[in-house]
């Protein structure tokens, strides 16, 4: 089984959040909101594995293991 | 108005039985004429079970209600003698279009898997259906079956014995007690006799109001299921467009909670509404219109010693994937052959543990799908809704945000996975055949598999020797003998044999697989009868 990945893995990461930033740029709160879950439901389909996405579900809620 | 709803299909008349010095003893007695209750009856009577049917009516449902009729309840309904009546008046429909505010996102097409003799779905007016259940009934009574139908004989009161239950009922003639060695109760969800026996019913309440309005009209809408998401002609909320026979359209509008329901049932505003869905020029006429809400929710247990609960008296879902009168008919396909068994006393009482464990696995799983499409329906936070449009928006443009969207998951049988009624799993077969799984249809040259298997314990064995009858403790089971060369397009052998060459099937008179094997051996097949009759 894969693990999630919890270490740095993203090259450029200045670069991504900039990124991140620069996608809500000019939204009010909804279209934010929404630009969001659209995201979270691209990655989460590119990455597939339901352990994976309930690992990270997990994270994300900050819960400890 | 629709003729159908006007006459009784089966006017009172009195009964001996009211007239008897001390009350008839009856083997059954279901109460409730509506699909489930008829359904139950039929089953009985062609068992040669001598069953009468209470009803406090006298005539078929008023409006369409249930329209969507899945491929396993057909396939009962086949067994029952009336499926080709419902198939042939029926609308069968492939493909679907989702909106989301002013723009269709996507078309789907169902593509059923070829090689069923039924279709996926078809669309069908509970009121034909009915009707054609109770055509069926007197078809069976000309040919000398012990069935009958009682229509406005209302049950006041019943009295619980640990062998028979007793029943008072309320006639336009006054008032009689007849008794029953079972009753099965198929009164719907407000069940009365649920409520006489002050039986939990608990779930989740949904705190929302749909219209639904049945509607004549000369349009060319083709065939197909449209749903809307949030539309601009019923903003914040849902519709629906479905056809029926009859150029009859239903269409469900999702109103919110907080509604005047009499206010909104009057024509001068439905009409509106679905000009404004429709469009201003479309002529149509109001044939019925309803006002529900639903809640999703079921009884603890649905035996209660001589008095079985099925269909919604026992669990109610959200309407959202038809799995009301479509899992209705897999419970009583499920009780039936059960309760002939114990009436003729081949099995146990305790056979009828059974039904309550796979029934309710049954209801779960539908109430789980239908709380979960409502989920999506009906986004209940602001957070719900924003995912819910996103997977909306997403699936304008991509393919996989399709699988997401959640206008209802249309009923499909469950596998009674982990029944005490199944045999450990002795064929590295396929995963749709073991055992718990109903049986798929396959085509055999000129005919299908399921109409072979009929309603007894079957012996299937496809290219395998086996005797041609086992008497296990009074139980009969017959062969059925087929080779893979009965079926040029191989469905037989993708769907039972897989990887194997050979195969021996043990089938219940649900058609429900019960044990498997790659050869016949005698001592395995006897014990997963005597599994499959709880007396193991």
């Amino acid at each position: 089984m894969t693990d999630l990945i919890l270490t740095p893995n993203i090259d450029g990461a200045d670069d991504f959040y900039a990124d991140l930033l620069a996608a809500h740029e000019g939204l009010d709160k909804s279209a934010s909101d929404a630009l969001s879950a659209r995201l979270v439901l691209v990655l989460a389909n590119h990455i597939g594995d339901r352990a994976v996405l309930d690992q990270a579900l997990k994270a994300a809620a900050l819960k400890q293991e | 108005m629709n003729k159908i709803f006007e006459v009784p299909l089966y006017a009172y008349e009195r009964s001996p039985d009211q007239d008897a010095p001390v009350p008839v003893r009856h083997k059954v007695i279901v109460v409730g004429a509506g699909p489930i209750g008829l359904g139950a009856a039929i089953d009985l009577a062609q068992q040669g079970v001598e069953v009468v049917v209470l009803d406090d009516n006298d005539k078929v449902s008023f409006g369409s209600r249930a329209i969507c009729f899945a491929k396993r309840p057909l396939e009962i309904l086949d067994r029952l003698g009336c499926g080709q009546p419902m198939v042939d008046k029926g609308v069968e429909w492939d493909v679907g279009k989702v909106f989301f505010d002013d723009r269709q996102v996507y078309e789907f097409n169902l593509l059923p898997e070829e090689g069923h003799r039924r279709p996926a779905f078809i669309n069908l007016q509970q009121y034909y259906f009915e009707e054609y259940l109770v055509n069926r009934v007197r078809e069976l009574q000309a040919e000398g079956a012990p069935i009958e139908i009682r229509g406005r004989n209302k049950v006041e009161a019943i009295g619980t014995h640990p062998d028979h239950v007793k029943l008072e009922v309320e006639t336009p003639e006054g008032s009689y007690t007849v008794e029953a060695d079972w009753l099965i109760a198929c009164d719907g969800a407000g069940s009365p006799i649920r409520a006489m026996l002050g039986k939990d019913f608990v779930g989740r309440v949904f705190e929302d109001n749909f219209l639904i309005a049945d509607v004549i009209m000369e349009a060319d809408f083709p065939t197909e299921r449209w749903f809307w998401f949030d539309p601009p002609f019923n903003k914040g909320q849902s519709a629906l467009l479905h056809k029926q026979p009859d150029g009859v359209w239903r269409i469900d509008l999702q109103l919110g909670w907080d509604i005047d329901k009499e206010r909104e049932k009057r024509p001068e505003n439905v009409i509106p509404r679905l000009k404004a869905m429709l469009g201003q020029d479309v002529k149509f006429d109001l044939e019925w219109v309803s006002i529900y809400t639903f809640q999703c929710r079921r009884m603890e247990q649905f035996r209660h010693d001589r008095v079985i609960f099925a269909g919604d008296s026992a669990h109610q879902v959200s309407p959202f994937g038809a799995r009301g009168a479509n899992s209705g008919l897999q419970d009583t396909d499920n009780l039936c052959w059960k309760l002939k068994l114990v009436l003729d006393g081949k099995a146990p009482e305790a056979l009828l543990d059974s039904y309550d464990i796979e029934r309710i696995h049954g209801a779960d799983e539908n109430i789980l799908n239908s709380t979960r499409s409502t989920d999506f329906i009906t986004p209940k936070s602001e957070m719900s809704r924003t995912l819910r449009d996103a997977v909306l928006d997403l699936s304008e443009h991509y393919e996989f945000a399709r699988p997401l969207v959640n206008s209802g998951r249309l009923s499909v049988p469950c596998t009674y996975d982990g029944s005490p009624l199944n045999s450990a799993d002795a064929l590295d077969g396929p995963a749709r055949t073991r055992p718990g799984s109903p049986c798929p249809d396959a085509p055999l040259k000129d005919e299908f598999l399921l109409p072979k298997l009929g309603g007894k314990f079957t012996l299937l064995t496809i290219d395998a020797d086996a005797p041609d009858v086992i008497e296990e403790d009074g139980v009969e089971v017959t062969r059925l003998a087929l080779s893979v060369k009965d079926d040029p397009t191989l469905e037989l052998k993708r769907r039972y044999l897989g990887d194997n060459d050979s195969a021996v099937y043990l089938i219940r008179p649900d058609q429900h697989v019960a044990a498997r094997r790659p050869s016949f051996d005698e001592n395995m097949f006897r014990h997963a009868i005597r599994r499959a009759t709880g007396k193991e």
